[in-house]
């Protein structure tokens, strides 16, 4: 069976009951393949088992990225390309560049953190992103389980699974 | 985490934390002798009645025109010995250092209930019992200032004020000072000027009252209601916690210019009640988390978790950048603007001997450590690197408090040494043992404080 088109989706009314059944699928050796939530639900990421995010360290080098650019920008300006007499200052000095730098140091490890973050999440602008199940915008949690990655189970006994686990509802769904 | 149950829990205050604080105590009413003896006979003094004595005023007089009638004023009085000069600036740097960490104890807990915060819930009582400090600190501020106003305050000399000397008019006051004369109701009204400064006396001590009264009355409350589980009281602190703020806001601002601008009297700047309050606030901050850390390392603070830490190392971390925001506001006009009676400041703290390494060392210890150590997210949620980061921004701001106040009296025959460090010793191991003695007289925590159960939830 291809991997990545055909999946067990369970839903869920109840986060508490969500992380439970996160836990009993994993502990069960299935790899879950993504769980949708209307809102952000409190340890759902060590129930997962996700790996520590890498967005901060991303983050802290478009920052001194942009604090390089920013002073090599200035000094260049104001040092090198068109001089200027601002308040009988030295042409480059420090203090009347930090708020220049600031900002773009913020404006750059803020612009770069979301596009790292859109182009991990798989969210690019010409691509649809799946959906397994409406409900997960409104009042639903969805559990999606990849048919090709179940540990050894048939489609039978992952929906049991789910049931077993408390979804109150379980269905198939694939994608072209 | 929410299937804690919850343990009253009381720290004991016991006697190997006593010895460490008696000897700590003790290192330091040793440095303190020592350096205060050296201080008597030192080199330097010598000098101080001839060339840098000199030196100074040249300075001082060449940058700022108005504080040239200084050197006149200071002739006109006794002089006292540069070592006991030194002796009380570094007594009043110390006492207004740990004033804040008093104030600002209560002002964190009264901060938690405006907010209606619940993740504190488990740990205000470590603000709390800082707040014990006050009425030492306002006997303290009271006794000093009039120990030590002379030769820290400036415009406390009388020959300053009156344009003329006699009835008539006709013999100009060589000692007048147009500038602190405009001044002059700031500290004395509705008195004479040069007379008793009522107004200034006056604001220190409804300051000191006010803030002991509000401590007095959340502390009440708090301990009401341990005995009894009823959201009243947590309802009163939210109100006197929100008028106390009110009070806060303006007096931090007054005191700071009080007690720590009006040492440079000439000079003024607009930001400094904020940059007095940002350095207190983030001490006290760093104070409180380093308590708590110590407590848990004890084995104290069931209640209080990795997610907790996390929130004090935010705010350790934050406010050291709001404390650099607010220190490079008043340097950047400062600097733009250039103006000789306001450049004043920071060239004889940034380029002057001996504060030149101080004023740097500042920035590299309260913003550019706290900002780099404590910035990922696993730095503020452990033990070890909050015990590295806190101590560092307590020391920072002290030096801080060293730049704000020394340069202003000692001119460039500032001293940084044993009896500075000695005092701040001294100061620390009472601060301490006044802390940690309240402390072990009340619950940890409040087990009846209604967002307690929510504190043990919190989850970051």
């Amino acid at each position: 069976m291809d991997a990545d088109k055909h999946f067990v989706v369970g839903i869920f009314n109840d986060e508490d009951v969500l992380l439970d059944g996160i836990r009993k699928v994993r502990s069960s050796g299935v790899k879950i393949q993504e769980v949708y939530s209307p809102f952000p639900v409190h340890g759902i990421d060590e129930a997962l088992g996700y790996k520590k995010s890498r967005l901060p360290i991303a983050a802290f080098m478009f920052g001194m990225t942009g604090t390089s650019l920013a002073l090599l920008m200035q000094i260049w300006m104001l040092g090198y390309d068109w001089p200027m007499i601002i308040g009988g200052k030295n042409f480059a000095s420090l203090p009347p560049f930090i708020p220049v730098t600031f900002e773009l140091t913020v404006l750059l490890s803020a612009l770069g953190m979301v596009g790292t973050f859109m182009i991990v999440s798989d969210m690019k602008p010409y691509k649809w992103p799946r959906q397994f199940d409406i409900r997960s915008t409104d009042d639903m949690h969805v559990m999606a389980i990849d048919l090709a990655a179940n540990g050894g189970k048939s489609k039978d006994e992952l929906k049991r699974l789910l049931s077993d686990s408390g979804a109150v509802e379980v269905n198939e769904k694939s994608f072209e | 985490m929410g299937h804690l149950t919850i343990v009253e829990e009381k720290f004991i205050f016991t006697p190997e934390a006593k010895k460490k604080i008696l000897i700590l105590l003790g290192v330091g009413v040793f440095l303190f002798v020592v350096g205060l003896w050296l201080a008597t006979r030192g080199g330097h003094q010598d000098h101080a009645e001839g060339h840098s004595q000199v030196a100074t005023q040249q300075l001082v007089a060449s940058i700022d025109v108005a504080a040239a009638s200084d050197t006149h004023a200071e002739g006109e009085h006794h002089e006292t010995a540069g070592w006991l000069k030194r002796l009380y600036t570094t007594l009043w740097m110390n006492n207004i250092y740990f004033v804040g960490l008093g104030i600002i104890g209560l002002f964190f807990v009264a901060i938690q209930y405006a907010a209606q915060a619940g993740w504190s819930s488990g740990l205000k009582r470590i603000p709390l019992a800082m707040g014990h400090w006050l009425p030492f600190a306002f006997g303290l501020t009271l006794v000093l200032w009039f120990v030590t106003n002379h030769d820290i305050f400036h415009w406390t000399h009388s020959s300053l004020y009156g344009e003329y000397v006699d009835e008539a008019k006709t013999q100009p006051n060589p000692d007048y000072d147009h500038i602190i004369d405009g001044k002059a109701p700031y500290f004395f009204w509705p008195g004479e000027a040069g007379g008793f400064p009522i107004f200034y006396i006056a604001r220190m001590v409804i300051f000191f009252g006010m803030w002991y009264w509000f401590f007095t009355m959340i502390k009440k409350n708090m301990m009401a209601e341990d005995l009894e589980a009823d959201t009243k009281y947590w309802f009163k602190n939210r109100s006197i916690s929100a008028w106390f703020l009110v009070f806060f806001a303006v007096s931090s601002s007054v005191a700071a210019w009080d007690w720590v601008m009006s040492i440079d009297t000439h000079w003024f700047s607009t930001m400094f009640g904020w940059y007095v309050f940002a350095s207190w606030w983030v001490t006290a901050l760093a104070m409180i988390t380093l308590i708590v850390v110590y407590l848990k390392d004890a084995g104290y603070l069931k209640v209080v978790n990795a997610n907790h830490l996390h929130d004090l190392g935010k705010f350790v971390f934050a406010f050291s950048i709001f404390w650099t925001y607010i220190w490079f506001s008043q340097f950047l006009l400062i600097y733009y603007a250039n103006i000789p009676e306001e450049t004043v400041y920071f060239i004889e703290r940034m380029t002057t001997s001996p504060y030149s390494w101080i004023f740097f060392t500042n920035l590299i210890l309260n913003f550019v450590l706290p900002f780099l150590l404590l910035m990922t997210r696993d730095a503020k949620r452990h033990l070890s690197m909050l015990k590295v980061v806190c101590p560092i921004v307590i020391v920072g701001h002290w030096f801080d408090f060293y730049n704000m106040v020394t340069p202003g009296v000692m001119k460039n025959d500032g001293g940084l040494g044993l009896l500075e460090i000695g005092t701040a010793f001294i100061f620390l191991a009472a601060f301490l043992w006044i802390t940690l003695n309240s402390l072990s007289k009340m619950p940890l925590f409040g087990k009846n404080h209604p967002l307690l159960e929510e504190s043990l939830h919190h989850h970051i």
